[in-house]
């Protein structure tokens, strides 16, 4: 009986040990309470803010500020909709003009309007005041300019070119199954072409045409587009109004362009979170999403335009990545209603 | 009142057991408490979560779903491609097992070290990489099959190596000497003494290939479908829960007939004289040569695509650049919040967290599962303990969201559920690796010890943990290396600013600009270096081990 004791003893030892060390390595992660002096932003994968908006609000506001990120746009609207009754931070940025209307069915956002917002222009602006238009980011066809010199074909203009015999095999596009870019430029040839037999003609003409259609923006950009890093076959592939920005050679021209007549303006969101644990640091927050401070830091952040009136583009950016002043939207309410059959719709279409 | 110890039910009529009712009872409690710690675990960290999604997706049914041809093909889908993933990855990973285990040859250490990278690869690069090697612009169900066999080489080598190493040779000497050819010795000597360490590897290789997700988005390409990816365009695009509820319970119903077979064909393993020391390795001879040759050949098919994943960082426009390399200092031009080389802190401190609770779950879990002698309750715990393996990632993150916000200090964004999330993963991989060397642990020694007056516990740290020592570490060093690789939930969760390396790569590949997506490789190869380093680090710890003696 003592031998048995003192040989438990022994191992409760060992293991006390063990989760000691363990528990050592545990605590030193940055801690996971919530206390009152912080303030949680949910948003996307994609999201970025330099070091000195971040230390300028924490100044300013005496608010840590966490952030928690999470998949893409849709990914993160449908995670706030399942957590609605206890909210995983007190601000959300990223809901986009696409799952706009799910948020706010599902109301996981309170009214605020905050400081600044006069001076949002009417293209973004939104009437409901639960959420506030931040940033926005046209989903364009972009090319690469050196393939269409050398190779002397005249690029395209607009959608319908796409379709035409001298482009075929050099489209490629992320799908709308499984990528936000790929459900805007979805919803382009739904308010392009219209929504009944218009948009799935077209598309039929670009599957004949061969377009190439990965899962993801990242294969659609980093793997087959040549004119990007990954040197792929196709010369033109669906991204963002400001990604020519980010393909600049040294003598600050641009290796590839975006069509400004292709684009689809998809506006990014933030609103105060139903029942956030810090509700007035979070509206402080919102605050600051609209200032000069993080609004003339968002280009080159996240590859995106402010929204406030005013705040410059980066240099280079007016020559390279100019905004896109005629981009189609379509109705959020409608693309709530029918975005799932959509997407099955297509499904069918390109099936080969 | 006796213990019985055996897990087979051998005669323990001769075994002599020291202790008093007082001590039994004792060690009833302290197994029971084992027991209550593991499975409680399961319970708030799986079962929970899983059970409260499937809930809230079943309040409103989606049965005419079930009815639909298409939900079947999915099913049939995604049986046959893990199937054929795992039969190939067998049959890859049998000539490296023979391989590491009975050949002397130079640089052993970094070749199994190798072996164990591409387990950890991020699935949207590698994906990426196979298109690229195979010149496929098609979705390709062979590229699929190949992808998958690619990541889980390292399990059937590894898993199946640790035992093929124990197994006495004289048992196939005398065969030979009886006359058997090289394959007939094999198929009918060696293959059944394996058949515990090869089970293991087949159910856990299965299970992985079954919830492949990124492989099968990229390569795929909308055409080639899976439950799993199903059940993520449904939960995370559709936010269809109720659709996806429905597929989830079809992946259970799945991975359980798969347990269950699994388990069977478990049962009917020999016991193989497995002695406590590795057979010496020599040079290969004879017929040897033809597993070695085959195993160089697939050492050469695993190079290609990590090779490429190398250049590709070292790749400019305008040529050689160590551009990526030198970006690790930095944030990628503020796609990150840390630096390179702090994600990779930022990795192995997340893998060493995740790994120690894992061992600390799984020993206990074996503990109790070579112990117990209600043979079913073993075979019940083993397999719900397998479960988080097959059970869709989405939906165990997705339950997280909307369950653990109950329990004290909202754990949902808290840096420690990584970690947490990640041991359940490794968990049963540490009992799939451990369980096959304690349960072919001759009971004759057992039995020896106890007749020279060793109690049970004794008999444990005497006869069965010197023993086990060897694949403990072995689990161990298998399951930082799957929590290096982030498998799982985590992809999930709301994750706070601390990147991990293979978090890092998704964030610099979703961003256009040459120098991210250098960096990006660059991360890659990185995540490749810190793998190997933890190989090479925990191969060390395994020779030093007590095992050898």
């Amino acid at each position: 009986m003592k031998r048995h004791t003192a040989r438990w003893t022994r191992a409760a030892v060992a293991l006390a040990g063990v989760l000691s060390v363990a528990g050592c390595s545990l605590i030193g992660t940055d801690g996971g309470s919530a206390d009152s002096g912080t303030v949680t932003l949910v948003t996307h994968d994609s999201f970025a803010i330099s070091d000195e908006a971040r230390e300028s609000f924490e100044r300013e506001s005496g608010y840590e500020l966490r952030v928690r990120k999470t998949g893409d746009a849709g990914a993160l609207t449908n995670e706030l909709v399942l957590t609605k009754d206890a909210p995983i931070g007190d601000v959300a940025f990223g809901v986009d003009s696409t799952f706009y209307s799910r948020a706010l069915d599902a109301d996981v956002f309170v009214p605020y309007r905050p400081r600044g917002s006069a001076s949002i222009p009417v293209k973004y602006a939104v009437a409901d005041t639960r959420l506030t238009p931040i940033d926005a980011g046209d989903v364009c066809v972009n090319i690469d300019k050196r393939w269409f010199a050398e190779h002397d074909v005249e690029p395209p203009r607009n959608l319908r070119d796409l379709t035409e015999p001298r482009y075929r095999g050099l489209f490629a596009v992320p799908s709308p199954e499984t990528s936000s870019p790929g459900l805007a430029f979805l919803l382009n040839t739904v308010a392009t072409f219209g929504p009944d037999q218009g948009w799935k003609n077209y598309w039929s003409r670009l599957v004949d045409n061969d377009v190439r259609v990965s899962s993801s923006w990242q294969e659609a950009y980093n793997q087959d587009f040549s004119g990007s890093s990954g040197s792929g076959q196709r010369p033109i592939v669906l991204s963002y109004a400001s990604s020519p920005a980010a393909e600049v050679d040294d003598q600050g021209r641009a290796r590839t362009e975006a069509l400004l007549d292709t684009c689809y303006r998809q506006v990014e969101y933030a609103g105060v979170l139903r029942g956030a644990e810090h509700p007035k640091a979070a509206r402080e927050l919102m605050d600051f999403l609209l200032s000069w401070t993080f609004q003339s830091q968002v280009p080159e952040q996240m590859y995106v335009y402010p929204t406030v009136l005013g705040v410059e583009l980066p240099e280079n950016w007016e020559r390279v990545a100019p905004r896109p002043e005629d981009s189609t939207e379509l109705d959020p309410r409608r693309v709530e209603d029918n975005r799932a059959e959509w997407i099955s719709q297509w499904r069918e279409l390109t099936r080969r | 009142m006796t213990v019985d110890l055996s897990p087979r039910g051998s005669p323990s009529a001769g075994r002599r057991d020291v202790g008093t009712d007082n001590g039994v009872l004792l060690r009833r409690v302290g197994w029971s408490a084992c027991a209550l710690l593991v499975l409680g675990f399961l319970g708030v960290f799986f079962a929970w979560p899983v059970l409260a999604i499937l809930h809230r997706g079943l309040s409103t049914p989606d049965p005419g779903l079930l009815a639909e041809p298409q939900t079947w093909r999915l099913v049939a889908f995604t049986v046959g491609q893990a199937a054929a993933s795992t039969a190939l990855a067998l049959v890859a990973g049998l000539p490296l097992a023979f391989l590491f285990a009975r050949v002397r040859i130079p640089g052993k250490v970094l070749l199994r070290a190798l072996v164990t990278v591409p387990f950890v690869l991020p699935t949207l690069v590698v994906g990426m990489a196979f298109r690229a090697l195979l010149g496929t612009d098609e979705p390709n169900a062979f590229a699929i099959v190949l992808a998958n066999a690619f990541f889980n080489v390292a399990v059937v080598a590894r898993t199946v190596g640790g035992l093929w190493a124990r197994l006495d040779r004289r048992a196939e000497d005398a065969a030979r000497s009886l006359g058997a050819g090289p394959l007939r010795t094999f198929r009918t000597v060696t293959l059944p003494a394996l058949r515990p360490a090869v089970f293991s590897a087949v159910a856990v290789v299965f299970l992985f290939c079954s919830t492949s997700f990124g492989v099968v988005l990229v390569l795929g390409g909308g055409r080639y479908r899976t439950l799993e990816t199903e059940i993520y365009l449904r939960t995370v695009r559709l936010l269809d829960l109720s659709g996806a509820a429905t597929l989830s319970l079809v992946q259970l119903a799945a991975v359980l007939a798969a347990l269950t077979v699994a388990a069977f064909a478990r049962r009917r393993g020999g016991a193989a004289g497995v002695s406590g020391s590795e057979v010496p390795t020599r040079r290969p001879r004879g017929a040897e040569w033809a597993p070695v040759a085959a195993a160089g050949a697939v050492l050469l098919a695993l190079v290609v695509p990590i090779a490429a994943l190398v250049v590709r960082s070292l790749r400019s426009r305008d040529g050689w650049s160590l551009d990526g390399y030198r970006a690790l200092s930095g944030t990628g031009q503020g796609a990150l919040e840390v630096s390179g080389w702090q994600a990779a802190w930022n990795s192995a401190h997340t893998a060493f967290d995740a790994t120690w609770m894992a061992l600390l779950l799984g020993l206990l879990a074996c503990a109790v599962l070579v112990t117990s002698r209600r043979r079913w309750a073993a075979e019940l715990m083993d397999a719900a303990l397998m479960l988080p393996l097959g059970v869709s990632a989405v939906t165990v993150g997705f339950g997280y969201l909307i369950t653990l916000h109950l329990l004290p200090g909202d754990l949902r964004t808290s840096p420690l559920l990584v970690p947490l999330a990640q041991a359940l993963v490794i968990t049963p991989l540490v009992i799939r690796v451990v369980l096959p060397v304690l349960r072919s642990v001759d009971d004759r020694l057992r039995a020896a010890a106890a007749t020279l007056g060793a109690g049970p516990l004794r008999t444990r740290r005497e006869v069965d943990l010197p023993l086990a020592a060897r694949a403990v570490v072995t689990a161990a060093g298998f399951g930082f290396v799957v929590a290096l690789g982030e498998f799982g939930a985590t992809g999930f969760l709301a994750r706070p600013e601390s990147p991990t390396l293979p978090v890092a790569v998704s964030e610099l590949i979703a961003r256009p600009g040459e120098l991210t997506t250098q960096m990006a490789y660059a991360v890659c190869a990185l995540l490749m270096v810190v793998t190997v380093v933890a190989v090479l680090v925990i191969e060390t710890l395994r020779t030093d081990s007590p095992g050898e003696f």
